[in-house]
Order: C-alpha cells, then structure tokens, then sequence
C-alpha cells in the first residue's frame, strides 16, 4: 500500500508577537513545528503501513527550509519525503494550494506508484481553513473523508475503507472505497518517537525536491498568487476595549463577602438573568 | 429585482491595478445564498445566524436573499424552507432526493455546484461546521473560485465586492479578504460568531426546486450509522446563555469539580482552555476559542484562564465576561467587565454556595417578602 501525507511547516503561533506599532508578525526566533494535526495523520498513516506493509511519501509545499519538517518526518518513520519548492508557488491560497499539491500527488504517483490514500490533517494551525484536504480530493477525483477520528477498517483486496468520522451532533460511520483523501483529526493517536533506525535512515535520506516544472505543473497562472482568487486586502489588530474589568475591591473580604459583591455585579449588568437562572435553577 | 451591479462604475482608483473589472459573463451573478445546514432532520443554528447576515448583505446589494435546502422529500425540509423565510429569505432553492437523507459528500457537492451554474449566486454562505467545511472546499475547487473560511465579518464594499475578515496567525491578527474576478464570492462562518437575528413578519416566498442529477448507484461512499452525542451536553456549550469555564490556573484535573459545581447550581454549561483538553483533563468538545468552540453567552465566568488571544476570540461575543484570575495584570482583564484578582480554587466554592442560596426560591421568596 502506498500512502501520501502531505505535512506544512508552520511557526508556533503560541510563540509569536504582533508588532504593536506596524500590526506585523514578528517571525524572527518564532520556531517552526509540523502542523499539530498533521502528527496525527503521519502516525495513522505509519500504523497502516506497519499493519498492511507498502510505503508512505511524505510531501510539502513550501520555502527550501520546509526541509527541516520532512527530515523529522522521516525521523518518525516515513519512507519518502518530496518537498515542492518554486517562488512560483509564493502567494498561494487554499485554491492554488490545492492544485499544486495535487499535481505534485498525480507525479508521486507516476514516479513511486500510485496511493492508496492521501493524509491531510484536519487542518492546519496557521490557516486554520480545513480546505486544502478537500480541495485535493476534489482536483484527483478522490473520494474525501473528512474529520475522520478513526479508520475502522480497511480491506485492500475489495478496496474498501470504513471510518469513523465526527459530525455536529456525533459520529457517522462511511464505507467507502480506495483510492481516498482522509483529514484527520486530533484523535486518539500517541505520536511515535522514532526508531534510531529511522533516525540513521532519515539523516542519510535524500529529500526529494522538485520545482513546478519538475512536478509537472505546466500552468503555472493555476500557482502562487496568480491562481489564488483571494487577496488579502488588510492586516490589522484586533480593537482593544477601551477601558479595563471593573475590579471587585477584594481587601478584607471573606471568599463569601466577595462571592457577595461579584454576584451583586453581575445581576446589576444583568438585571434579567437573575429571574432566568433561578428558573433554570429549578428545573 | 434592482441589481446595482448593472452598470457598475470603473473600481475605485486605489485598487486599480489590484481589482481588474469583473469579466462579463460573471455579471449576471446575484442574491446572496445561505445554505441552509440540515443534518439528520435538524437545521443548524448556524444557518440562521447566516441569512441574518445575509439579509444585511443583501439589502446593501440590493438583491434577493435565498436559503438552499438540500434534503429528502419530507417535513424536515420544508420546515427548513419555512424557517429560512421567517429568517429573512426572499426565495428558497430546495432539492429533493432519497440520497440526501445522510450528509455525503459527492451528492451534496453536486447539488450545490448544480444550482450555482444554474442560478448563480454573486455570494454563497456556508455555517464553518464539520458539514459546512467539507461541503465549501470541494464546492469552491469544483467552481474555482474563492473561499474565505471562519469569517469574523461579512460586509460589501463601495463596488459591491464581498469583504470577509477572519482571524489569521492564531487570532493574533484580523485580514480582510477578497475573491476577486470570480464568482460566487464564497466564505464559511462559524457558529455563534453572528448574532441571532429576530424572525421576521413575512414567513412566505417563493420556492425553486431543482433535482440533484445523480442516483444513488452513482454514489461511491456509502452511509453506515450515526451515533448520537445524545443527552450529553456537549453540543449546547456553543449555545448555552451561561458558560463557566476553566483553566490552567485551576492547578489540577480535580479541581475542575469546583467549576461543574458551579455550573450545576446555576444551569450553566461548563468548558475550559485549551492545555486542560491537552492534559486530558477535559474532552476536546469543551474547549472554547479559536480551535475550539465560540460561544456568545449572557454570562460567561471564567477561572484560572489567562486569557491568550486564541482564547479571547471564542468568548469575545459574550454579554458579560467576568475573570477570577490571581493576577492582576493576566491579558484576561483587558477584555473581561468585571474581575476578582483571587484565587479561583479557594473561591469557586464560595461563589458556588451564595449562588445557590441566592437563586434558591425559598431565599427568593423571603427577598419578595
Ligand atoms: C494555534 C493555537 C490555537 C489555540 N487555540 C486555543 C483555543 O481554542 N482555546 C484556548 O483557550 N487556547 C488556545 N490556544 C492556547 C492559548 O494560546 C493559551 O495557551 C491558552 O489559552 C492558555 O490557557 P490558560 O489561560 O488556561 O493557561 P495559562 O496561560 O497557563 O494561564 C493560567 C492563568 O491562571 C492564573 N492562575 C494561576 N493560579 C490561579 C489560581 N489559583 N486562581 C486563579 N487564577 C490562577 C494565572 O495567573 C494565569 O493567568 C491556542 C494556541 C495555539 C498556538
């Protein structure tokens, strides 16, 4: 079996600053990790290899230091990393992205085989779009799983795939056939540390690096900026509030004076909450 | 119907160079559109919260408003029919199939990118839930056209262009977006973020209906079961007129009784920050923010929570935040109303036991007295 993951390096966005004069990110020290959900989609990935044998090709899109992602992926076990480097690619929306990986996936498949199933994670912690997974299920034709929380069962023989994915109200259970695009999410998956194995074989593997041309990418108005119909007009700062919490004064005061004075606070903000919370209280 | 794109002036002269004049033949695209989200029998919330905004988007455009319900021939669709015209819909485009009864990708996505070519819509709308996000990525590659997801803000712009802002960089920053010389303009919301508009006077208009051109052998992905979250209350947080909700500051998994006591005794829902689901302290369903839930309570408490960006944007809505936080200085204070600079631990109780003796109907009763 063959499986394609697709990962982005992202910058820690619990790590990064907004300029407070020019309202710009400030990247510099921010670290990059592999996008959280895309973990969980490697180590699934990585289970299914292990359980059924084949291959799994790990793929980015990205500046030429998106190497640093695949190396570590292939720390964790991966087989193949292919990074997708062009400027031609700069600029990209969920549209343009989608299609380039989508080519890049279509020229894995001619040169390393054809997969079986392409991994996304859910999405990624940067964009936050959850589009791109769909995006290229959509462009090759594949049958898209989304949020899928657990694979049941896969059958290579009849090509089929049964999951569990989450919705709304629960959890729904879809059959169906290989091949397939799943986004995973969070999920119950301990991430690997990686055999030294893997460490040596990482360290001394070749990553696999492709422009557009390399992958096949003919149009390239389809790419980066070109081919994204969005355009971020305006960057700016969320409003701060004008003035700060009104602090309930807390000196001398017993848990309950306090517990007192806040409710007093509350129902003088909100006379009518009182009256619904009490009824809500006897029910 | 007026159309104010018909005979639109030149793009302002700031944006020459960025906005090129819209290709003809995307000049006949109007209405707004809301897809009206039903999932096993049940209209999301969300869908109403969308034709409120797009009522608004409509007007300023000066066209129709229409809700898009996709579904199996029965009550369940027409009373979502019914419910986008109280809603504020002008017009509703409803398609009726057996192989619409389960949310499945392929037949949906045919449905919708069916009706668009038809009927073309300038803007399509789509609530961010697990449906809506899976449907609007597939239906926006299949069209090749823009999709703007987790909008904050939906306005037009002077020339009439859809601008969606939505959070970037984990909250830290706002962007607006625009689709330019595509159509339609597409953007997915997310629950809660707009407000519940009234249910208007005016619960008739007309209804379009369209078949879906597919049969079910057609169909690769197969339906098998649907297990219900059911009496857990999971699914209300986002729509809970109380939240209580706790974090880090709480010190222990234990100590997150303190914070369901308190919303028992007040019938509240109760949620938390997100290292708690890291820890494993609380299922990933309770966590509120930009990966986690938004909510847009009356009263929202929270306890121990610091209060990064990536949480403020899920409670930013809420009618009144009050903070309980040891630190005076935790980001938390710059958007709460009111705080106690306390410790949470030692205070829950408290406030958990006046609470209930001050909603009690016997204190109640002596207080009318
Ligand atoms: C991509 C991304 C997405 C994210 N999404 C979310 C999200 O959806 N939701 C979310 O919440 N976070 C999210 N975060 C995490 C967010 O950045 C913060 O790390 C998180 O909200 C902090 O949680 P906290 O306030 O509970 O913990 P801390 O930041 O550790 O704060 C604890 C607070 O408790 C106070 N405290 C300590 N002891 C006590 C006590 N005894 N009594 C009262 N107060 C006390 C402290 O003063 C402090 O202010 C995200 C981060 C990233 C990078």
């Amino acid at each position: 079996m063959h499986i394609v993951i697709c990962i982005k390096q992202v910058p820690d966005s619990a790590q990064i600053r907004v300029h407070p004069v020019t309202n710009t990110i400030m990247r510099q020290g921010v670290p990059t990790i592999i996008n959280p959900y895309d973990l969980f989609a490697l180590e699934e990935a990585l289970k299914l290899r292990d359980a059924h044998g084949g291959e799994v090709t790990v793929l980015t899109m990205g500046p030429p230091m998106a190497e640093d992602a695949l190396r570590k992926a292939l720390t964790y076990g991966a087989d193949r990393a292919v990074l997708l480097t062009d400027r031609y690619f700069a600029g990209s929306d969920t549209l343009a992205t989608s299609f380039a990986l989508s080519q890049a996936i279509a020229k894995i498949g001619e040169t390393f085989g054809t997969p079986d199933i392409v991994f996304t994670g859910k999405q990624t912690i940067d964009g936050d779009t959850a589009q791109v997974g769909p995006g290229i299920a959509k462009r090759l034709d594949l049958m898209q799983l989304t949020y899928v929380a657990k694979i049941a069962s896969i059958d290579l023989n009849t090509r089929e795939i049964t999951v569990e994915r989450r919705s709304e109200g629960g959890t729904q259970t879809l059959m169906s056939k290989l091949p397939c695009l799943i986004t995973m999410l969070e999920g119950t998956n301990e991430i690997r540390r990686g055999s030294l194995d893997d460490a040596l074989r990482a360290a001394r593997s070749r990553i696999v690096k492709w422009s557009a041309a390399d992958a096949g990418i003919e149009d390239l108005t389809k790419c980066g900026l070109r081919g994204s119909p969005t355009v971020v007009k305006r960057v700016f700062a969320p409003a701060a509030r004008a003035e700060k919490a009104e602090q309930i004064d807390t000196t001398e005061k017993t848990p309950r004076d306090l517990a007192d004075a806040l409710i007093a606070g509350i129902f003088s903000r909100q006379p009518a909450l009182e009256d619904e919370l009490a009824f809500d209280g006897d029910a | 119907m007026l159309n104010t794109k018909q005979g639109t002036p030149p793009p302002a002269a700031g944006r020459a160079g960025m906005k090129k004049e819209l290709p003809e033949h995307f000049k006949d695209y109007r209405h707004v559109w809301v897809f009206i989200e039903l999932e096993r029998g049940q209209v999301h919330p969300v869908s109403f919260e969308l034709l409120g905004e797009g009522r608004k988007l409509a007007d300023k455009l000066g066209v129709e408003l229409a809700g898009v319900v996709l579904g199996p021939a029965g009550e369940a669709t027409l009373y979502a029919v019914a419910e986008a015209f109280a809603y504020g819909a002008d017009l509703a485009y409803l398609v009726e199939a057996p192989l619409l009864e389960d949310y499945r990708n392929e037949p949906f996505t045919k449905a919708i990118t069916d009706l668009v070519t038809t009927y073309k819509p300038e803007i399509l709308l789509l609530g961010a839930t697990t449906l809506g996000r899976d449907l609007a990525g597939s239906v926006a590659t299949t069209l090749l056209t823009g999709l703007t997801a987790d909008c904050t803000e939906l306005d037009v712009d002077a020339d009439g262009s859809l601008a969606a802002t939505r959070p970037t960089f984990g909250g830290s920053l706002l962007c607006t977006i625009y689709t330019l010389n595509c159509r339609p303009q597409m953007a997915t919301v997310r629950p809660r973020v707009m407000a519940m508009p009234q249910r208007v006077n005016k619960p008739i208009g007309r209804v379009i209906q369209h078949e879906v051109p597919m049969v079910e052998e057609e169909i690769v992905t197969k339906a098998l079961g649907f297990l219900s979250d059911g009496q857990s209350s999971n699914a209300n947080l986002a729509y809970a007129d109380v939240v209580v909700a706790g974090g880090l500051g709480l010190g222990a998994a234990e100590n997150l009784k303190l914070v369901k006591n308190l919303a028992r005794a007040i019938g509240a829902e109760y949620g938390c920050s997100r290292p708690l689901v890291q820890k494993g302290w609380m299922p990933a369903d309770r966590q509120i923010g930009q990966t986690g839930k938004t909510i847009r309570p009356k009263l929202y408490i929270a306890a121990g929570i610091s209060g990064a960006i990536q949480h403020r944007v899920g409670v930013g809505g809420a009618d009144l935040i009050v903070a309980i936080n040891t630190d005076r200085n935790a980001p938390i204070f710059d958007f709460a109303h009111l705080g106690v600079v306390t410790d949470a631990i030692r205070f829950l109780p408290s406030l958990t036991e006046v609470f209930t003796h001050r909603l009690s109907p016997h204190s109640r009763d002596k207080l009318a007295n």
